[in-house]
């Protein structure tokens, strides 16, 4: 992903995303050093660039884990591992 | 350890195995099928649990059923999905390659699943599938026509439900023609993930299956349950009752059992005349039977909650609430309830482990569970605060017994998470947990499933660990037992028995510990349960060895024999002491191999004696 990828203006990741938001998975990206296993890890559990995702609700206390719908799917990650996906508004497309 | 390699391919039934995403469905299936002709075990080397069963097809055929760990991929990330793909691909040692792969789809959640299945016909199998959840998918709108999909994928796919008793039917048509050839699918040029799920979602496009909605029962439940305030507060009382029932429930059956084994014994004692063989009959046999027989009233208990918790979908919530109290140490909102039942007894809460996916994660909570303090320490506790905490209160109205009590119980949460933090920081190689856990669609428990779970914990418990806990329970006897004091003798029999030569060959290393030879040795039959060492005393000392009154007895017997740091450095002792052969034995069972028992027994061996060591020198250095 470059910066003048037009889609990364809107782009946030999803570990900073608004709980309830409809958005869509723009990419995926490796963080960190193990951020590359990771990454192939959630596109395997289906998040996968164009699918939709949101964030249900966030556990408490410290906001994590991150209780996440994509598909028909839920899954609870970790705010380092939503930080992984790069996410675009649904109406941004 | 030499192992012999023997080529299985050609021997016993065809293999069929079970592939599929946590959660589609599988172990139903696999019940559904198989009902009890299943046998639960271990890959070999690996905590992850292999369950076979044996199946008879309508024409008489049979056919050998592995239901495999539930994976997401073909790619692992985990041990357990290792084993699978391993399994698949005829590089599992001592496990042949199956003759069939049936891959089980939740009908739900097409899209995820049917790209396991491309993956799936590329490893050069026969596949066919199991749509399994057909009547959750009609229920909520959706129709899946089974031969359309089966003409989109290019293999034999058919609908079941694993719920109902005739849910499979299809299903065992299918698998009694002959097996479609081995599904060939060329792995494509760029990124597989992409690829698989642009061809997936073309088919289910194609055929009007894109259209469904998340399970609205769940996320209605979900908005209670995972609610900041009212989900922590539900789980709390969900727990209260759990646990009240292992401690309270158990009780009576617990105690029915011990009557019962006391009156065996009593019975078979008035009958026998008084010898070797009485003795080998009541203290060792009937004794060690009863001690096994104990244990099942608090796992029975225990695994009904956690299976009903588990089948509803509930287990990987419990999981969320409680990931930041658990990821702290580097373990999973998994390790929880198997480390609370430790509590009660470490044996249940091992067994409990399985629940916990993530092989590392559980193999950590294993090795930490001893630490919890269990209820067989408890006499212990209660006899040697008795006898030298003074019964008064200190900091404006606490009670010092019960403070030193609370803090023997700290002690072992405290080490058990500094135990976890240091195995996780410098045992594991990667030091970051991953969590990406589904939270699947709530269920209602099927009664079937959890009666078929409960009854293989209760086999894998009496015949695998009982038989253990047996042996080493007449093992022990007879080490208290021979040889016969010398006609001489003035001290009591066991000082003169193999356990009394033990203990006093220990001695040297428990005295620096300020322990006597009357406890070194009464640590020798303590060894088969943790309580039995408040009777090895009474033993020791010369008492009846009958029950609760030889604590009374024996309180101001210590309290004016040993000293204050000696009792001090026992109570430490207790903390750590690996002084409960069930628990290894268990360890045993449920890791596959010795390696991690006597890890076990090492380091709460070591810890054991490094903790009344310090206890024992701080404690004299305060008294002098
Ligand atoms: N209604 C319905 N429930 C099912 C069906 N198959 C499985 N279940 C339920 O789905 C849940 C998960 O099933 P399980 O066999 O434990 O999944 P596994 O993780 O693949 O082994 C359990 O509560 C089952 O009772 C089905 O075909 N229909
Ligand atoms: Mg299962």
């Amino acid at each position: 992903m470059t910066s003048s990828d037009p889609g990364a203006l809107h782009a946030q990741t999803l570990s900073e995303a608004p709980c309830g938001r409809r958005l869509f998975i723009h990419a995926l990206n490796a963080a960190s050093g193990e951020g590359q296993e990771w990454v192939a890890r959630l596109r395997e559990l289906g998040f996968i660039e164009g699918e939709p995702v949101q964030v249900l609700r966030r556990g408490q206390p410290g906001g994590e884990p991150l209780a996440v719908r994509v598909g028909v799917s839920t899954f609870a990650l970790r705010r380092a591992e939503a930080a992984c996906i790069q996410v675009m508004p649904a109406d941004a497309s | 350890m030499t192992t012999v390699t023997v080529d299985t391919s050609r021997l016993g039934p065809p293999l069929v195995a079970l592939v599929g995403n946590p959660n589609c469905g599988k172990t139903a299936l696999f019940n559904l099928l198989t009902g009890s002709r299943q046998k639960v075990a271990n890959y070999a080397g690996v905590t992850v649990e292999r369950k076979e069963g044996r199946l008879q097809l309508p024409s008489g055929r049979r056919v050998a059923l592995l239901d495999l760990p539930g994976t997401y991929s073909l790619a692992p990330h985990s041990p357990d999905e290792q084993v699978t793909c391993d399994v698949l691909a005829g590089r599992f040692d001592g496990e042949r390659r199956p003759d069939l792969v049936l891959a089980v789809v939740d009908a739900t959640r097409l899209a995820r699943q049917l790209r396991l299945v491309l993956g799936l016909m590329r490893m050069g199998l026969p596949v066919v599938v199991a749509l399994n959840m057909t009547d959750l998918a009609r229920a909520r709108g959706q129709v899946v026509d089974a031969d359309a999909l089966s003409a989109a994928l290019g293999v034999p796919v058919v609908s079941t439900v694993a719920v109902r008793a005739d849910g499979a039917r299809a299903l065992l048509e299918r698998l009694d023609l002959p097996p479609p050839a081995p599904a060939g699918l060329s792995t494509g040029g760029g990124d597989q993930v992409v690829d698989d799920h642009r061809r997936v979602r073309d088919i289910l496009r194609q055929l009007g299956l894109d259209s469904l909605q998340a399970h609205a029962f769940s996320d209605r439940a979900d908005r209670v349950l995972l609610h900041p305030l009212a989900g922590p507060l539900l789980l709390l009382a969900l727990l209260f009752v759990v646990f009240q029932a292992v401690f309270a429930w158990a009780e009576a059956p617990m105690g029915w059992i011990e009557s019962a084994t006391a009156a065996t014994g009593e019975t078979l004692g008035a009958l026998l005349p008084p010898g070797l063989l009485r003795s080998l009959l009541v203290d060792g046999l009937v004794a060690g039977l009863g001690g096994v027989l104990v244990f099942l009233p608090q796992i029975v208990i225990l695994f009904f909650f956690i299976l009903v918790l588990e089948e509803s979908g509930y287990l990987p919530r419990a999981a969320f609430l409680l990931d930041r109290l658990m990821g702290g140490v580097g373990l999973s909102g998994r390790s929880f309830i198997p480390l609370l039942s430790s509590f009660a007894c470490a044996i249940p809460g091992i067994m409990a482990t399985r629940t916990i996916q993530n092989p590392r994660d559980r193999w950590v909570t294993i090795m930490i569970a001893p630490l919890m303090t269990c209820s067989a320490r408890l006499p212990v506790y209660a006899l040697l605060i008795g006898a030298f905490v003074p019964a008064r209160t200190v900091a404006g109205g606490l009670a010092l017994q019960g403070l030193v009590l609370f803090a023997l119980y700290a002690a072992g949460i405290v080490s058990a998470i500094a135990v976890a933090w240091l195995v996780k920081r410098f045992g594991t190689r990667d030091r970051r947990q991953t969590l990406m856990m589904e939270l699947p669609d709530y269920h209602w428990p099927s009664l079937r499933n959890v009666a078929i779970g409960l009854w293989q914990r209760v086999l894998i418990f009496l015949r695998r660990v009982g038989g253990v806990i047996l042996a080493l329970t007449v093992l022990l006897w007879f080490l208290a037992s021979f040889p016969a004091p010398p006609a001489s003798a003035t001290g009591p029999a066991i000082e003169y028995s193999f356990a009394g030569m033990l203990g006093h060959l220990l001695l040297p290393l428990f005295e620096p510990l300020g322990f006597n030879w009357q406890i070194a040795v009464a640590l020798v039959p303590g060894m088969a349960a943790r309580e039995v060492v408040v009777s090895a005393l009474g033993t020791v000392y010369a008492l009846s060895a009958t029950a609760d009154d030889t604590a009374q007895a024996l309180a101001p017997l210590i309290a004016a024999q040993w000293s204050l740091p000696t009792a001090l450095s026992l109570l430490a002792w207790f903390v750590f002491a690996p002084q409960c052969l069930s628990t290894l034995a268990t360890v045993r069972r449920e890791t596959g191999g010795w390696r991690a028992p006597l890890l076990m027994a090492g380091y709460l061996f070591g810890l054991a004696w490094l903790a009344a060591f310090i206890t024992y020198r701080i404690a004299q250095a305060c008294c002098a």
